[in-house]
């Protein structure tokens, strides 16, 4: 049966008798629709013959009340029982005190959060690389404390592990620059110079780029991950209780293992680029893979090698870093180590960028 | 530098832990406000309340994972609140903690992860560290988990297992962080006779954070009640005694919560 409302008046009195089965999930009557015009004023309900009831039937009585309340009408409980009566104050009192909080912030506090945070973040970074300095003094100091055995373990993750990836990559990028150059410099009668096109611009710049965003995706984010996990464990405070500094256990192996990598792996990808740019060359152009490198190192020599390896190296360092300081950052949760691995990659990327435009201005004001 | 358990910690007599007008908190938050207690060498101390009244807050800033806002913890007698790097290092040695999860780190062995504090602090060689490390292992329970990962073992081994890094350097203090959190019945009783045994072994201070009826009466023997109301401590004693005497209700309702009160 389902949930039914009977009215009826006496004087000035109105019983409201409910009855059958009052649930939640199945619809119940309006009071408001059932008083119509009527506005009596005293209410009575009763619930003598309602078979089952749940928040529904709360739902209509808080109604009932809070009609009584806004009309000035006199609303009658006591007939109600005391179980019903007591739920029904919560539902009153919940209903007082629940304030919706206002977060919101006015235009100057939200700039001015805003810049401490950003300010705050820049300070982070540069604490973070304090403490790394400091632990690497240490490491030099006490070489046997190192954890060499992790350093080499990352170096196969982060370096021997990533060479499918770097290989595509370099290759594709490779192939691009001389199908684009090759479309330029035939107009000119200087499809030669593809060579030279490619040899500088992998060697300088690209090979070193492209491997730190694709390590940025692959390690660094994986740094973060697996730091922010930790921390999420509790195992980086159980390192601090010990008096073993995370920097020094986690973060400087992984450090040092991308800082070797990254150069090696850059070289990998010059010369991954360099085969896709013959390649391109050879069936687009038809140079000969001779004359291709000869043309190259007309133009291509050891500084620019040089500067491409200090930028990988640098990239490296960026990349390591960026993923170790947003793991030890990450909150204890494991949305907290989502947002650190996305973090980390945003971080990197962006730092590379800045650093690249950096080393440009630098090398180009050398004279390298 | 002198190591400070044999100077002034073994030396002098007086309280393991003295903790003095501590306020503790999270950024411009604070939790505990003002506290002040003592705990004696060897004795089983348990911080005890309800959730959310700061017991963890107040472990972390004892162990030092959290700068406290004001005032001091001593360990025998020495500072550890304001100790410098090197007596900070020196203090460390001397408490071992357990934590919530275990905290074991997942990348190493049983083995390894009671080795690390021994590698860390001792002149020992590799095979004597490794020898130390089986027997804490075996101390617990966990003979022939040596070379697991923290991954193939249960939770309530995890916690064993971390008791066991926890007593790699042979601590003066263990701190344990809801050691019976996750557990089954059985497995908590087996853990906390595991605290009684290292304390009847060793002589070791403990320092237990928990709301575990069940433990508290049946391993403390000194107890503190933490509310969130006070930001402080509303009582402080025997757990029994406290049971029969105190007349503040939030103390009575939380100890004879589940009649587990033995008449």
């Amino acid at each position: 049966m389902n949930a039914r409302v009977s009215l009826t008046t006496e004087g000035d009195v109105m019983a409201i008798a409910l009855a059958g089965t009052w649930q939640v999930t199945e619809p119940r009557p309006s009071w408001t629709g059932l008083l119509g015009t009527q506005s009596p004023a005293r209410v009575r309900p009763r619930v003598d013959e309602v078979d089952k009831w749940d928040s529904s039937l709360l739902l209509f009585l808080f109604e009932v009340q809070q009609w009584c309340r806004s009309t000035g009408a006199y609303c009658e409980m006591d007939a109600l029982p005391e179980k019903i009566r007591t739920l029904l104050g919560q539902l009153v009192a919940s209903h007082e005190t629940s304030v919706p909080f206002d977060r919101s912030e006015n235009f100057i506090t939200t700039v001015g959060l805003a810049t401490q945070e950003v300010m705050g973040k820049v300070r982070a970074i540069f604490h973070f690389v304090g403490e790394c300095v400091l632990a690497a003094q240490q490491v030099v100091r006490n070489p046997q404390k190192f954890r060499w055995r992790d350093c080499l373990d990352e170096m196969q993750q982060c370096g021997a592990m990533a060479l499918p990836i770097v290989s595509l990559v370099s290759l594709l990028v490779g192939v691009t620059l001389a199908y684009t150059g090759a479309m330029a410099l035939r107009q000119y009668g200087g499809d030669i110079y593809v060579a030279d096109l490619i040899g500088l611009s992998m060697v300088r710049e690209m090979g070193a780029l492209m491997t730190a965003v694709v390590l940025s995706g692959r390690t660094g984010a994986a740094f973060a991950a697996t730091l922010g996990n930790m921390k999420a464990n509790e195992e980086i405070d159980a390192l601090e209780t010990l008096g073993i500094p995370a920097v020094q256990f986690l973060v400087l192996p992984r450090l040092i293992a991308l800082g070797v990598m990254m150069p090696l792996l850059a070289l990998y990808a010059n010369a991954l680029g360099i085969i896709g740019g013959i390649i391109v060359a050879y069936g687009l152009l038809g140079i000969p893979p001779a004359a291709f490198w000869v043309e190259m190192l007309t133009i291509v020599d050891l500084s620019d090698i040089a500067s491409g390896v200090i930028k990988a190296i640098a990239f490296g360092l960026i990349v390591g870093l960026s993923g170790c300081l947003r793991g030890l950052q990450a909150e204890r949760s494991a949305a907290g180590v989502g947002r650190a691995a996305t973090s980390a990659v945003v971080t990197s990327i962006l730092l590379i960028i800045i650093a690249d435009a950096i080393f440009a201005v630098v090398f180009n004001a050398l004279g390298i | 530098m002198a190591d400070p358990i044999s100077t002034s910690a073994t030396a002098t007599a007086g309280p393991a832990i003295e903790v003095s007008r501590l306020t503790c908190g999270y950024h411009a938050k604070v939790v505990l406000k003002d506290i002040s207690f003592t705990v004696a060498r060897g004795e089983i101390f348990f911080i005890i309340g309800g959730s959310g009244c700061g017991k963890s807050t107040l472990l972390r800033h004892l162990v030092g994972l959290n700068q406290p806002t004001a005032g001091n913890v001593n360990f025998f007698g020495q500072s550890f609140t304001n100790a410098d790097t090197a007596a900070r290092r020196g203090l460390l040695k001397t408490f071992g903690m357990l934590f919530q999860s275990g905290a074991l780190w997942s990348s190493l062995t049983l083995r390894k992860n009671v080795a690390l504090p021994l590698e860390e602090y001792t002149a020992l060689s590799p095979r004597e560290i490794d020898e130390i490390a089986t027997l804490k292992l075996a101390q617990v329970g966990l003979s022939g988990f040596e070379d697991y990962y923290p991954a193939e073992i249960s939770g309530g081994m995890k916690k064993r297992a971390g008791l066991a890094r926890a007593l790699a350097l042979d601590p003066a203090i263990v701190f344990f962080d809801e050691p019976s959190a996750g557990l089954d019945p059985v497995t908590s009783r087996k853990l906390d006779e595991l605290i009684l045994q290292v304390r009847e072994t060793f002589g070791t201070t403990i320092v237990v954070v928990s709301h575990e009826l069940a433990s508290i009466f049946d391993i403390a023997d000194r107890v503190i009640m933490l509310d969130r109301g006070e930001q402080g401590i509303i009582a402080s004693g025997a757990p029994r005694e406290l049971a029969r005497t105190s007349r503040d209700p939030r103390v009575t309702e939380f100890l004879h919560r589940g009649d587990l009160l033995p008449q």
